[in-house]
Order: structure tokens, then sequence, then C-alpha cells
């Protein structure tokens, strides 16, 4: 059982953070593209190195800038999983899997018996389907025995369906084998299957961190909020159940236990919970803001109306309505509109 | 991200429009040129084909000076080419894979053969390992003669084909990327292991075309090999040094032996190498 801690200053890519993985969890890694997430994967395998930095896996000190120490790829026991499952063309898959010096023929054949690929064993990789290859990729990247598993979005490339079993098989091996892993990932499903905590990362700075649950449902970043699909307002707590933004409105909610009035706060609510009007509704609890709308998407029976950008450049509000009311007000890009919000529908929390 | 996960399907789609005529969007004129071209390369080999004398071909080309030329510049070549792949290979994967300030620089030197006329390949060779060359004036005084030998032929015909091989196998290298070499570190295989198991076997088609066009570019060799080497029969007296002599004695000879260089050469690269010539690098696999 051994955890990752990792602090890493990459200067070029613009990254700088600092977190840990405990032993046998699942850190799913979000963030917008271009953010720093392969680069942390890659500062952690070696494949890059920080021009600041500390990297340890269990009691092994793997890179270590100060002291100059940069233990190589080869010698870290970390499996990397990317999108290209990068099975060598020019070998079987039980060779594939029996590639690591750390493998063997055994090895290989029990690794393919656990990913369901048994009789793929005397394949050729470009005889194989796409989950396929990954299956064979994953049990390839088990077969070394990493003490840490990194997964670029290893699902990325997968028709839905096949990713679906892929997820299970991975959950599985992860959860039984107890090993951390850092998962990288755009798909909301794949967090709440897999990860034990996510951080959130932004212009390569670690914005948020918490476990799977409190992030997808009280997130307290701007793309943690898009992520798990609630909207977000930043701004000032004040007293009472009021939040102040820097740009004007004001917001009225149920505060958290752990508000501060005074501090830097934010206030989630769901698309679901919002009204949309035509004129400035009447009545006193509500929270009512102008907006203009910027694209309306069909959600099955209901249609998500997507308010342009706040000023602070968070992700614009979503209101969920009918789409019968949507007919209703013939709503188009572009119409100015009011969205309304009960106080009780609102949580005040704090910003980490 | 949209554009991540589609990559996949992106390379499917490639790969089922080779069903498309590419052809259709190619203007029509364009054929009247490349008509011109193909029949400016073809008609002198035609050309030697029809002056051959045909019924003296035989014996014509079984002469004792044209066997031993024969025989000579296979066996060159052959040597040449495997030296181009000892000394070549790691090259061309320091060219692809290195960034550094040195290497940039170096590259263009190692690759002027490919412009340079051979003869002052074979001149810049004579002054390196030469009786009295930079170098060769000390393996002269260890007694060790290059010049004028069998060995002078192999390292002139190595000269002017090396940067072929380079070439060829570079692009082969690059086209590539690192992503396997990576993995298979990841997978804790060290940098050795990786370079027999993985990068080697990746580059094989890179390889057999590199060495082909290395042997052809070396059966052919004829300035530096005639500069640093000399016409000895037997000994430095290659098959296109042997074409030149007889064209002055025997003009039906010189015409039998171009045939036959032809034909062997033809044989090399279409036999080995065209489809690899076409489908280098990884996707060849």
């Amino acid at each position: 059982m051994t955890g990752v801690s990792v602090r890493a200053v990459v200067e070029n890519r613009g990254v700088d953070l600092e977190f840990a993985v405990a032993a046998s969890e699942v850190l799913a890694i979000l963030g917008p593209n271009g953010a720093g997430k392969s680069t942390v994967l890659h500062v952690i395998a070696g494949l890059v190195r920080p021009d600041d930095g500390v990297v340890r896996v269990g009691d092994r000190v793997l890179t270590d800038t100060v002291s100059g120490t940069h233990v190589a790829t080869h010698d870290r026991r970390v499996g990397l999983l990317m999108q290209d499952p990068l099975l060598f063309p020019h070998l079987s898959v039980a060779a594939n899997v029996a590639f690591s010096p750390r493998s063997s023929r055994q090895d290989a054949a029990r690794w393919l018996d656990e990913v369901d690929a048994s009789e793929l064993a005397d394949r050729m990789p470009r005889q194989l389907s796409g989950g396929q290859a990954q299956r064979i990729a994953l049990a390839r990247a088990l077969a070394a025995e990493p003490d840490v598993l990194l997964l670029d979005e290893p699902l990325a490339g997968l028709d839905v369906g096949v990713a679906a079993a892929m997820r299970k098989l991975l959950s599985r091996v992860l959860a039984r084998d107890g090993r951390s892993a850092v998962l990288i990932t755009h798909d909301l499903v794949d967090v709440l299957t897999l990860a034990d905590t996510v951080l959130v990362i932004e212009d390569g700075r670690v914005v948020e961190r918490g476990t799977t649950a409190t992030v997808l449902t009280a997130p307290r970043s701007k793309f943690g909020a898009r992520f798990a699909g609630v909207n977000l307002v930043a701004g000032t707590v004040g007293a009472a159940g009021v939040l102040t933004t820097a740009w004007g409105p004001v917001w009225h909610g149920i505060p958290g236990v752990d508000t501060v009035a005074g501090a830097s706060g934010v206030a989630l609510f769901s698309p679901t919970a919002v009204a949309v009007y035509r004129k400035a509704p009447h009545g006193s609890p509500r929270n009512t803001v102008e907006v203009t709308v910027a694209e309306l998407d069909s959600l099955g029976s209901a249609i998500r109306v997507r308010a342009e950008e706040q000023p602070d450049g968070a992700p614009g509000l979503a209101a969920d309505i009918t789409a019968e009311s949507a007919s209703d007000m013939r709503l188009t890009p572009g119409d100015r509109v009011f969205f309304s919000v009960k106080a009780q529908e609102v949580s005040l929390l704090p910003s980490p | 991200m949209i554009c991540e996960a589609h990559r996949g399907t992106v390379r499917r789609d490639f790969r089922s429009s080779h069903a498309l005529t590419p052809s259709a969007v190619l203007p029509r004129w364009i054929y009247v040129p490349a008509a011109l071209g193909a029949l400016f390369v073809a008609v002198p080999l035609v050309a030697v084909a029809a002056k051959v004398d045909w019924p003296r071909f035989w014996s014509l080309i079984s002469s004792p000076a044209s066997l031993s030329a024969l025989e000579l510049s296979l066996r060159t070549a052959a040597a040449s080419t495997a030296l181009c792949l000892v000394l070549g290979v790691p090259m061309a994967l320091v060219f692809a894979r290195s960034d550094a300030r040195v290497v940039r620089m170096t590259r263009p030197l190692i690759l002027l053969p490919l412009v340079l006329p051979p003869v002052v390949g074979g001149i810049a060779l004579l002054y390196a390992y030469g009786r009295l060359g930079l170098i060769g004036q000390y393996l002269n005084a260890a007694g060790i003669q290059i010049a004028f030998t069998t060995t002078a032929v192999v390292l002139a015909q190595t000269f002017v084909s090396l940067p072929f091989l380079i070439i060829s196998l570079e692009g082969a290298a690059r086209t590539a990327g690192v992503n396997y070499e990576l993995v298979a570190s990841t997978l804790g295989a060290r940098p050795t292991t990786v370079w027999w198991r993985v990068s080697l076997p990746l580059l094989a088609p890179g390889l057999v075309s590199g060495a082909v066009l290395a042997f052809a570019r070396s059966l052919g060799e004829f300035g530096a090999t005639l500069t640093f080497a000399g016409s000895r029969e037997g000994v430095t007296r290659t098959l296109p040094l042997e074409i030149y002599l007889q064209r002055e004695s025997d003009a039906d000879a010189a015409v039998a032996l171009s045939l036959l260089l032809v034909v062997v050469a033809a044989v090399v690269v279409l036999g080995l190498g065209s489809r690899r010539l076409r489908a280098g690098g990884v996707n060849a696999w």
C-alpha cells in the first residue's frame, strides 16, 4: 500500500501545485484543456523534470530538485495508461503483456484472464478493436506491478458501451488491488464510479480539492461547478445568508455551517431551481437577476437556457425549463430575460 | 476535448478514404508533364536494351573481367550497406530524437555528401585516409594501407550512401514518435532494452527501405571510388568502373554490362524495397 505526494513547479507549462494521494485512493484530476493535468502525470512518471518540486511514492523519493534526485522512469514503478493503448505493433498480445521485465509469460496469462481477454493472447494488436486494445494495455500496465497507476483519459477514445465495460473493469481492478491511482478525465461518470477524491486544476493551480461527493454536490470552483452541472456565483459573504457579488447583485440563500461573514464565498443552486421570466417577477423572497440568453439546449424533456458568461468570467447561469414554457416565451439567444431562484434553493458556502 | 475524443475515428476515416479515387482531384493537364517525365526516364533504359547485341549478350557479360567486376560490386555494396547500418542507424536516431545544439549543427555537415560531387568526396577521403592523409599517415606508420584497396572501395561507397540511409530512417523515426518508447520505460524497460525490443523493431520497415537505398547507391558509385580506390582489376574495379573502361575498348560489352547493372539495381529496389519505400515508418506494420 503506497501513497503519492507531489509538489511541482513547471515554469514553461505554467504549473505550480501540490497534492497527495493516500494509499489505495483513486484521485480524479479535473480541469479545462491546457490546465496542466497531463503535465502533472508526466512529472510523476519522470517524463518531465519539474523546475522545482518533490515527488514521493510510498517512502521512495522519485524526484527532489533540491537534492538533485531524479529516478529514471523505468525504475519508478509508475504505470501509465493513455487514451491511445500504444500496444507494440510487432508483438502479440501475450508478448505485449509479458513485456515488462517484472512480468513473465505466466503473469501475462493471469493478467489477460483478469481483463477477460485470454482468448486474444495470440492475436496481433492490429487485429483488435479499440476496447480490446485498451483492456490489453491495462493488463500490460498492471503486469509491471506499478506502485501507482496513472490514467490519462483512458476511456476517451472508446464508444459509449465499450467505455462502460472498461470502466467496470478499471473499477474492479482498482478496488481489488488497493492500488493508488491518478485519473484524468472529462467524464462525470468516470468520476462517480472510479474516484474517491477530486482535484480541480485551473491554469496550473489547484483550485479545489475534496471528496467526490462534496465536489460534485457542492463545488467551490468554476470548473467544478460546470462539471457538476450546478450554478455557481462567487462573491463576499455578508450577514444572515447574503452573498454580495463584485458587480452588484446580492444573493440570498441558506448559509453553510462554516461560512464566515466578510470572507469570500459562493452561492450554489441547481438549474432546475431557476425560473425564467420575460418581465421582472413580483414577490420578495426571490433572487432575481437580469441576464442575456446565450444558448438553448435540449435536455430530453427539458430545455436548458444558458445565460452569457458572468462578469467575473465564470460560466453563465443555467436554467432548466419545460419545452412548453420555452416555446411560449419564444426564447432566442440574445433575449434579455430574468432568472429567479427561491432563497431556500441557494446554498452559501465558503470558497476554498 | 471533443477533438481528442474523436482522434481514433478520424484515423479510421483516413484509411477508408483509400477507397475513393484521389486522382479525381487532379487537373487533367498535369498528366502531360507527368508523362513527359516518365518518358524522360524510361527512354534511355529502353535505348540501352535496344542497343544490346543480344546473340553475344551472355558471352559479353560472362567474361572473367566482367564477372570479377560484378562480384566485387555486390561484395563491396553489401559490406558498405552493413557499415551504413552500423554507423547510420544510431546517427539517424540521434538526429530524430535529440534537440541538442551540437546535434542540430552536425546534421547538415553529415548530409553534405548527398549534394557533393562524388569526385570531391573521393579527394576528401584521400586526404583523410590516404597514405599522407590526416589519419592515413598514422595508419600508414602502423602498416595499414587503405587507399587503392578493396577497403577503400567500401569506404567510398559508405561515404556517399550513408546520408541516404540516415535521411530515410530519420524520417521514419520522426513519424513514429516516442510514445511507444515512453510506455516501454514506464513498464520498467531500461533504455538499452527499449532500443532493441521497441525502437529497432518499430523502425524495421524504414530500416529496410534505407538499406535498399544505400545498397543501390553503393552499387552505382563511381567518382569517389575511382578517386580514392583507383581501378585495379579484381581489387577496386567495380562494375561502373568496368563499364566506363569497356566503353573505350568494346562498346558492346559496355552496353551489355550497363543493362546488367540496371537489372541488378531493379531486382534490389523492386524485389526488396518498393513496398517498403512507399510505406515507410511505423504505419507499415
